[in-house]
Parts: C-alpha cells; sequence; structure tokens
C-alpha cells in the first residue's frame, strides 16, 4: 500500500512541473496567478501523501491546513491588485482591448 | 478497503492529469480557466476522501480526529477554490479581456 501512495506522489510531481510551464511562460500575468494556484492545490494534496509516506499524517495534516488557507489568501491577494488599478501593463505580444 | 482507496486514488490523479492537459493545451484564458477550477477541485476530494478512508485503517481516536481534519481541508477546498477562480474571472474581465473565437483566430 506504501507502494501505490509513493507512485501516486511522484505523478503529482510531474505534474506540478507541467503545471510550471504555464506559471513561468503563460502569456498573460492572470496566467501566472492561475498556475500558482494549481500548484498550491497539488502540493497540499503531495503533503498529506508525504505524511502517509512517513507515518506522521497528524503532523502534516496541520501543515496541509495552513498551506490551503495561504494559498487561497495569495490568489485572492494577487488579484484584488487588479480590482484597484485598472490599467495593469501587460506581455506585449497580446494588447489588452479596452471595454467601453 | 484497501480496493476502495486505490480506485479514489486512481480516479483522483486521472482528473488532475485531465486537468494539467487541459491547462497546457486549451488556445484561451477563459477555457482555461474552466479546466482548471472545476478538475483540480474534484480531484482534490477524491485524493483527500482517499486519504482520509486509508487512515482510518485502525480507528483508535487521534486517527478518527485527523480524518477528521482531512475532511476539514475538503470542505474549505470545495469553498475556497472556485471563489478564487471566480475572483481570478472577475479581474480578467476587468482588464478586458475578449473570449477566444474561431474566426479571430
Amino acid at each position: 500500500m506504501n507502494q501505490v501512495f509513493l507512485i501516486a506522489g511522484i505523478f503529482l510531481f510531474l505534474l506540478m512541473f507541467l503545471t510550471l510551464y504555464r506559471a513561468i511562460w503563460g502569456p498573460l500575468i492572470l496566467d501566472r496567478i492561475l498556475g500558482g494556484n494549481l500548484i498550491g492545490t497539488k502540493a497540499m494534496v503531495l503533503l498529506l501523501i508525504i505524511g502517509l509516506l512517513y507515518d506522521r499524517l497528524g503532523m502534516f495534516v496541520d501543515i496541509a491546513i495552513a498551506y490551503a488557507m495561504l494559498n487561497f489568501i495569495a490568489t485572492l491577494g494577487a488579484t484584488r491588485l487588479f480590482f484597484r488599478r485598472r490599467s495593469v501593463q501587460l506581455e506585449p505580444e497580446r494588447e489588452p482591448q479596452k471595454r467601453s | 478497503m484497501n480496493e476502495i482507496v486505490v480506485f479514489l486514488l486512481f480516479l483522483g490523479l486521472v482528473i488532475f492529469t485531465t486537468g494539467t492537459l487541459g491547462i497546457l493545451r486549451f488556445p484561451d484564458f477563459y477555457t482555461r480557466l474552466h479546466a482548471a477550477g472545476k478538475c483540480d477541485t474534484m480531484a482534490s476530494m477524491l485524493t483527500l476522501s482517499a486519504i482520509a478512508i486509508y487512515n482510518l485503517r485502525d480507528p483508535s481516536w487521534p486517527n478518527v480526529l485527523v480524518s477528521l481534519k482531512v475532511l476539514l481541508i475538503l470542505v474549505f477546498l470545495f469553498i475556497a477554490s472556485p471563489t478564487a477562480t471566480h475572483a481570478i474571472t472577475q479581474a480578467a474581465l476587468i482588464i478586458g479581456i475578449e473570449p477566444w473565437s474561431k474566426e479571430k483566430r
């Protein structure tokens, strides 16, 4: 049973690398925020799996709760930045279309 | 018991893979949000319930408490993850990103 959780953890780690592509080379800034959010969710599940592998789930579950809340607040804070200042500089290849 | 855990874990990993493929391959920002928001919430639910069930293999009182904490994370994710996706979508609408359509490319 430990083998199954080990394979699942390695697979989740590879999926986090695939998501990192969108977090680094995403065409918009919001794509990067989205990639960070998804990596945070996968990292939380990976923390619980690591806790099962080390047989100390009682310690790791508290870290996972803190990580989930931190991820949520970071995403909300990063998007609130766009509410305040209407014009945020985007990447040069995609000009923002102004809503009249 | 173990079969249920393996099935839930496998299903969760499949849905995680689907969400990641959608993030990598979809052409537009809104479609990527569509793939990300739903797949991630569902896969987290399946994987966390698999962990919570596997932790109850010897049901002593601290293990039950830890499983309750895992369920607490699950409930929190069900509220928080769609809220974060909605906030990102609202920010995109305020900036003024136009949705992708086939004619415009």
